[in-house]
C-alpha cells in the first residue's frame, strides 16, 4: 500500500473517513461511500426499535468498510464509557470514535468529560479516536493518556464553516505523535484539501457529502481533495512572499 | 413484574431473562448489545441473567450517524 494511513498499527489506503448521518436513504449513502473510496466509516448507537436495526451495518459489511462506532449524544464520561462498551459488545470492535459534547446548540466537546472518558476507555483496552476541540493542549493531553489519534474540529458539527483556526490545527499537527484527523466543519472540497495541506493525516466528514445536492458527486470531490491536499503537503509548498518573483528570465539576460 | 425496556414500562413474567426480553423485542441475533441497570450484559450471559423487578434494560444497535 502506497502512503497508507496508519492508526494503532492498522493500515488504510484511504485518508477519507466518512460518517453515515444525514443521508436521505441507504441507497444514496451507498453510492456516496463507494464514490468516497472510504475504508473506515462511523455509525451511532441508539435504542433498537421493534423490528431491528436500520441496515447500515449490513451495508458497511457488504462494501467491506470497517465500522467505527461513535458515542454521539453522550454528555458525560460515564455515558460515553457505557456506550463504547455496548458498541464493542454489539459490533465486536474495540475501536471507538469518542464524542462527549457539552450542549445541543454548539455540539462542542466537553474537554473535562472527554479526557476522563478517553483515559477510562484506553485503560479498558479500547482504541480511542477522540473528537476534540481545536485546542493544542487538550490534543496533547489526549495523546498522553493513550488515544490512537486526535480528531480536532475545523468548526462545529454540521456548520460547513470550514477550518476557523488553521493555525491551531498546524500547532496540533506539529506536536502530535499520533495521526491528526480533521473532524467536523468541512463544507466543501477546498476545506478538506486545506486540512491535508496543514498536515492532517486524514479528514472525517459526513454532512458535507450526505446533505449536498448531489452526494455522490461531492463524495468524489472530497476524495480528490484529500488526495490533492496530501500530495501538496508532501510536495512542500513555496514560501509566501510579499513582492512578486518573476518566473521568466530577465529581459536583459 | 414490571421493568423498563428501552424507556417503556413493560410487564414481564417473574424470572424473565435478558434473552427472553430480546425475543420479546424481536431483536436480531447479531449487532445488538444490552445494558441492565447501567452495566453491559455480555452476550454469553443473556440466557442466564434475570431482569429484576423495576430493572432498566437498554437494547442498542448501530444506526446511521456521525
Amino acid at each position: 500500500m502506497d502512503d497508507p494511513l496508519v492508526i494503532a498499527g492498522r493500515e488504510f489506503g484511504s485518508r477519507l473517513v466518512m460518517g453515515t448521518g444525514g443521508a436521505a436513504n441507504l441507497s444514496v449513502l451507498e453510492r456516496a461511500l463507494v464514490a468516497a473510496g472510504t475504508e473506515l466509516t462511523t455509525v451511532a448507537m441508539r435504542r433498537m426499535d421493534a423490528g431491528g436495526g436500520t441496515g447500515v451495518l449490513e451495508l458497511l459489511r457488504r462494501l467491506g468498510i470497517e465500522t467505527l462506532p461513535n458515542t454521539a449524544g453522550c454528555r458525560t464520561a460515564a455515558e460515553a464509557v457505557l456506550t463504547a462498551r455496548l458498541a464493542r459488545e454489539a459490533l465486536g470492535t474495540s475501536w471507538v470514535k469518542l464524542e462527549v459534547v457539552h450542549d445541543d446548540r454548539t455540539l462542542l466537546p466537553d474537554p473535562v468529560e472527554l479526557l476522563d472518558a478517553a483515559e477510562r476507555l484506553v485503560d479498558d483496552g479500547f482504541v480511542v479516536l477522540p473528537y476534540t476541540n481545536d485546542d493544542p493542549v487538550l490534543a496533547r493531553r489526549l495523546e498522553d493518556v493513550g488515544c490512537a489519534t486526535v480528531m480536532p474540529l475545523g468548526s462545529p458539527i454540521g456548520t460547513g464553516l470550514g477550518i476557523r483556526n488553521p493555525h491551531n490545527i498546524e500547532l496540533i499537527v506539529a506536536r502530535a505523535g499520533v495521526p491528526v484527523i480533521l473532524d467536523a466543519g468541512v463544507g466543501t472540497a477546498s476545506d478538506a484539501a486545506l486540512a491535508m495541506e496543514l498536515g492532517c493525516s486524514a479528514v472525517l466528514l459526513a454532512t458535507a457529502v450526505t446533505r449536498a445536492q448531489d452526494p455522490e458527486l461531492m463524495a468524489r470531490a472530497m476524495r480528490s481533495a484529500v488526495e490533492a491536499g496530501r500530495s501538496a503537503r508532501l510536495a512542500g509548498r513555496i514560501p509566501r512572499r510579499f513582492w512578486a518573483h518573476a518566473s521568466s528570465p530577465d529581459v536583459d539576460a | 413484574m414490571k421493568a423498563k425496556i428501552n424507556g417503556t414500562e413493560r410487564e414481564l413474567v417473574d424470572g424473565a431473562t435478558v434473552a427472553a426480553v430480546l425475543a420479546l423485542l424481536g431483536a436480531p441475533a447479531a449487532g445488538v448489545a444490552v445494558a441492565l441497570d447501567g452495566e453491559v450484559v455480555p452476550r454469553a450471559a443473556w440466557p442466564t441473567t434475570t431482569v429484576p423487578e423495576g430493572g432498566v434494560v437498554e437494547v442498542l444497535t448501530a444506526v446511521q450517524g456521525g
